[in-house]
């Protein structure tokens, strides 16, 4: 169950996963979507829908900026709570210098540790808050992530309006925003165990090819995380990697297939989900974006898990290492996967 | 971590046996009608300066102003990067494309100010070709008057 060192009983099983010995609670959580998120088949599952991608603000990343302000404060609210009970805000983005999260906190005015691992933003903060709190260093913690397609698209890509072709493996970035209320005591989804990944490159170059950029560190962090934990895929109800969709989720499958473990019907991805890939064929191989898993896990998951669907669940966040001055001075993307277990009501299923 | 190239390679191939290919003939069967309908367009604008009086080069000049005015035009509209999406090539090769080129980043950096955003900004896509071009153009030249 636990790892000694020396001395110390560290919380952790196998080499790497963490263990809570007092599962934090996802207490709430909450999720905006942008239109084509909408319109998406779990459009139902976000608490409110910005038609316009300007929000009303003069730009795209201050209209960033207020749906991801929006997501903390209704998740916080949906939690009883006010932002004074809030210990600590927990926030990264895609923008240079993580600024919406940056700018939210200003605005929100709780001690804020600005965290970047891309599109595993809301894993990775998610963990942390886990630690943070079962270390006892805070009794609620606020961890919020978002992305949006227009300020993504400019940063990383071409102008908004210039009229260029996407490459079938191509991804469309996510405008959505999720945060969620991590805390000590209540009821809710439980947060039990945290893997956090290794940076992995397989020398993947195109900035259009992201799934298969990060593929690798995906499939590592699923092995690493069942070999510490002694389970299969079979132990969980659903287990769903962030954003790398349909050409990133088949190689995943063949990467872990090719480690001897065969997930069967047991694997997603968010990328996948999170839009119809028939109809909605402007998107290419799916989603991408820290908004992807960043939402589904505050709307999609949380509301499936209180209602009955899932009981244990391996949610996991995929980031590509890379900015547009790397990929032009010709370096390949490295890719990170952080994953967590959440489950219901931890105690009677007896977690290892 | 860094792995070997052994492993990318075998990587790559995972990777290219995975990813759906690009639909090729589809995209030059449409890049060529819609690029050939945007040069036919622009074919039927020089016969209609030239039947009203102009000549050939003063009717290309007209010609091209009006191709160029309409493509920034569909490009405020946001109508143009959808055709670029379906065309490719097609649309972007024409002196249409070079527009929208131009256009779209400066529309895109209009909030960062007129000076830093726009002024800057405008030729971050058309920058290489108005470059190269140039410098191209310069050897022509020298080509030229040394023959």
């Amino acid at each position: 169950m636990a790892v000694l060192r020396g001395d110390h009983v560290l919380k952790r099983v196998g080499n790497s996963t963490i263990y809570f010995q007092n599962p934090p609670v996802i207490l709430s959580s909450a999720a905006i979507g942008g239109k084509k998120e909408g319109e998406g088949p779990l459009g139902k599952d976000f608490d409110l829908i910005i038609d316009d991608s300007l929000y009303g603000e003069k730009s795209w990343e201050k209209a960033e900026c207020k749906m991801l302000k929006e997501a903390a404060q209704l998740a916080v609210n949906k939690a009883g709570l006010t932002l004074d009970d809030i210990d600590y805000f927990l926030a990264g983005d895609l923008l240079n210098q993580i600024i919406t999260a940056n700018f939210t906190a200003r605005d929100l005015e709780i001690p804020f540790i600005g965290i970047y691992g891309a599109c595993s933003t809301i894993m990775e903060g998610t963990a942390l808050a886990s630690i943070l709190i079962d270390g006892g260093f805070a009794q609620n913690v606020l961890v919020a992530t978002s992305s949006h397609h227009q300020t993504a698209e400019r940063q990383y890509r071409a102008p908004n309006e210039q009229g260029v072709k996407h490459k079938p493996t191509a991804q469309w970035t996510v405008t959505a925003a999720g945060a969620a209320v991590i805390s000590r005591e209540g009821n809710g989804p439980c947060v039990t165990h945290a893997t956090f990944g290794r940076v992995i490159d397989l020398g993947i170059m195109a900035p259009d090819d992201m799934g298969a950029a990060m593929a690798p560190a995906a499939a590592d962090t699923i092995a690493r995380h069942l070999n510490d934990t002694q389970r299969t895929p079979g132990d969980y109800d659903l287990m769903c990697s962030g954003d790398l969709a349909s050409v990133g989720k088949g190689i995943v499958e063949t990467l872990l297939e090719q480690k001897g473990i065969n997930v069967g019907n047991k694997y997603t991805d968010g990328g996948v989900l999170i839009y119809d890939l028939e109809t909605q064929n402007e998107v290419m191989a799916g989603g991408s974006g820290c908004g992807c898993i960043g939402s589904l896990m505050c709307g999609h998951f949380m509301k499936e898990m209180k209602k009955g669907t899932y009981q244990r669940l391996l949610l996991m966040g995929t980031g590509a290492l890379l900015s547009p001055t790397s990929s032009l001075q010709g370096e390949s993307i490295p890719g990170v996967a952080h994953a967590i277990t959440v489950e219901m009501n931890p105690g009677k299923q007896g977690g290892s | 971590m860094l792995s070997s190239n052994r492993e990318k390679k075998q990587y790559q191939q995972l990777v290219e046996q995975k990813s759906p290919k690009t639909p090729l003939f589809r995209n030059m069967v449409v890049a060529f009608i819609v690029g050939g309908l945007i040069c036919i367009l622009g074919q039927i604008l020089i016969n209609y300066f030239i039947d009203r009086g102009m000549n050939l080069q003063d009717a290309r000049g007209a010609e091209t102003v009006i191709l160029v005015f309409l493509a920034a035009l569909f490009t405020g509209l946001g109508w143009y990067d959808r055709l670029g999406e379906f065309a490719g090539a097609g649309s972007i090769v024409p002196i249409t494309g070079f527009a929208n080129s131009i256009v779209s980043p400066a529309m895109e950096f209009k909030r960062e100010g007129y000076v830093l955003g726009v002024g800057a900004r405008m030729f971050t896509v058309a920058g290489p070709v108005l470059v190269y071009g140039t410098v191209i153009s310069f050897f022509v030249g020298v080509i030229t008057w040394l023959f």
